[in-house]
């Protein structure tokens, strides 16, 4: 938004307008109790360079994921984005961040979305998808609205513990209000046991939450979950990461009723946490109790293809407080940069970036494992995530790593107590072998450092192996 | 099914008993201020429902209406033609485009509804 000039003349306009002669006359009605009576204490105006390097200055402070050797995940990951996805998204034609306002008139964002769309279908393996919800956590809380409203007698929302943390908050905030009954499953192994589901579960839970591969990177065992929910007549939600499906089953190929998904890793930076865009798909069935804007593809009366917003009569302007979700519109935006990172790779492309995910990820923990006091805290089979468990303090280790140019990982203590001196870490396709050893000898001379008080620059070798193995 | 034998709601279902089953449908006046319809949302076989509350929605190219059930009892039948063709309502509003059956209490009437008199009266208040 440009800056807009407030002159002392313009002022006495609008003063002059209101028929009144000054600010202090505009004011009167304030009791002088409340009012403040001295000017603010701010420092003296900056010329515009000292202002330009104090926020230079103020910006240097950050340690952007770009400047670090990052290993971030729990749901914004440092993938790749070829060039080409900020060249197209760029272009002025399709520079807006929502669904645009007569919304037929913009036919080349439509167009997009309806691809996006089409996009999120092949790739989940379900037959329709929305034109994006805001991020991951709200599109879990409006999967869970969504059974909701298709399975209105029910009342029981079951959720794994191994869902993200963030995500389960943001559902909660949503469903505060509503007569549902939200029950959290632990997952001490690492993932939701299927025999633990089956006992919790009754008829009167209208749904189950699980996240595939999960917040600690395991795999759950989604067919099974699956199953166990059908078994009772609830349904089956999966929030999954849109990079794992290019080696992992799809939610449609399980049976998931619901999929939603956090799809920042789809060609969209991870900018300090958002703007970002929710995925969201599910069986044809259940369409009409979707949220979000839908774009379907017709022909105008010259019989030329064409896309307009569809099933509107789902949404608030026109169902009003019965509508399916207080969304009216999308990420567009960042629908649009998916749209075209997922055309750009393509399927083989997907799948590569996958492979080298999990590659890069199973060695990396390989290497890491090898340390003395460093372990995989599950025996789960995990994909390009995963959680570690080290002796001594998480926090301090993390900001060793920090100030050495790592990222290192999430720690796990912030959320969930028992895992203090654990946290996760994601490989990306971007890491490089150089990186992760790197990291590894940083790792260990940091945690050398923190327990002898001497720092030691090189990794333990062959003595410490053999006291872990033997 | 003759409009004059029905009883009708102020929410314009009609209403057709016989024994303890009773017949809901929506009127032709009300069709015609649907427009265009294009879906329909009804319960379940056995569900219950309440004289004077929802049991569905009718979607039309601008909006969606509630269905308000005319008695109180379990869903005995659905009309199942209407999910492939819901122009059924439309076309044959008192007969093939009929809603639902409701299983209702030995002892219900309709009494508490209006007369197709009655009714018609409404409508032509509404219309001014």
């Amino acid at each position: 938004m440009s800056y807009v000039l407030n002159t002392s003349e313009d002022q006495r306009a609008m003063l002059a307008a209101i028929g009144v002669s000054s600010i202090e006359e505009l004011f009167h009605k304030i009791p002088p109790s409340l009012r403040l009576n001295r000017p603010l204490q701010v420092p003296p105006a900056l010329s515009e360079m000292e202002l330009t390097a104090h926020l230079h200055q103020l910006a240097r402070r950050n340690r952007p994921a770009g400047e670090a050797v990052c290993f971030l995940g729990g749901g914004a990951y440092d993938h790749f984005i070829p060039a080409v996805v900020d060249v197209i998204a760029g272009r002025s034609e399709f520079y807006t961040a929502y669904t645009p306002y007569q919304a037929e008139a913009s036919q080349g964002s439509l167009q997009v979305f309806f691809e996006f769309q089409t996009l999120i279908c092949q790739l989940t393996d379900l037959d329709v998808a929305n034109a994006s919800l805001y991020e991951g956590g709200s599109a879990v809380a409006e999967s869970v609205l969504m059974a909701r409203s298709i399975q209105p007698q029910r009342r029981k929302v079951l959720v794994a513990a191994s869902v993200h943390p963030e995500y389960r908050q943001t559902l909660a905030t949503y469903t505060a209000n509503l007569d549902l009954h939200i029950q959290t499953l632990p997952t001490p192994n690492g993932f939701l046991d299927p025999d633990d589901l089956k006992k919790a579960i009754d008829h009167q839970t209208l749904c189950v939450v699980a996240q595939h591969p999960n917040f600690f990177g395991c795999l759950e065992e989604p067919e099974a979950l699956a199953d166990v929910a059908h078994q009772t007549g609830a349904l089956f939600i999966v929030s999954f990461d849109p990079i794992s499906l290019g080696l992992l089953k799809r939610p449609g190929q399980y049976r998931a009723d619901i999929a939603v998904a956090e799809g920042q890793c789809l060609g969209n930076p991870m900018s300090y946490g958002g703007p970002y865009l929710g995925l969201l798909a599910c069986r044809e069935e259940y369409v009409r109790k979707m949220p979000g804007r839908l774009v379907g593809q017709t022909v105008d009366r010259r019989g030329r293809r064409c896309w307009v917003l569809t099933l509107q009569t789902r949404e608030q302007h026109i169902r009003r407080e019965k509508a399916t979700s207080n969304i009216c519109t999308n990420q567009g935006l960042m629908a649009l940069k998916a749209t075209v990172y997922l055309a750009a790779l393509g399927p083989q492309g997907l799948k590569e970036t996958a492979d080298l995910c999990m590659r890069k990820a199973h060695y990396a923990a390989a290497r890491l494992t090898q340390l003395a006091g460093v372990q995989l805290r599950f025996n789960r089979p995990f994909f390009k995530e995963f959680t570690l468990q080290i002796e001594g303090s998480v926090p301090a280790l993390l900001a060793g790593l920090l100030e050495k140019g790592y990222h290192a990982g999430l720690h796990l203590g912030r959320w969930y107590p028992e895992l203090q001196n654990c946290f996760s870490m994601a490989v990306t396709e971007k890491r490089t072998r150089a990186e992760i050893d790197g990291f590894v000898s940083a790792l260990a001379d940091q945690r050398d450092g923190a327990c002898n008080g001497v720092p030691t620059p090189q990794v333990r070798s062959e003595p410490v192996e053999q006291t872990i193995h033997g | 099914m003759d409009p004059k034998t029905l009883r009708y709601t102020k929410t314009h279902e009609w209403a057709y008993l016989e024994g303890d089953l009773c017949t809901v449908g929506l009127t032709k006046f009300a069709v015609d201020q649907l427009t265009d319809i294009i879906y329909i949302d009804l319960p379940d076989v056995d569900d219950p429902v309440t004289a004077g509350e929802s049991f569905g929605e009718i979607e039309s190219v601008k909006a969606v209406s509630d269905l308000y059930s005319p008695v109180s009892g379990d869903i005995s039948a659905v009309n199942e033609k209407l999910q492939t063709d819901p122009t059924l309502i439309a076309s044959d509003p008192y007969g093939k485009g009929w809603l639902i059956k409701v299983k209702v209490e030995k002892g219900t009437t309709l009494d508490h509804l209006m007369t197709l008199d009655q009714y018609e009266k409404q409508i032509a208040s509404e219309e001014h």
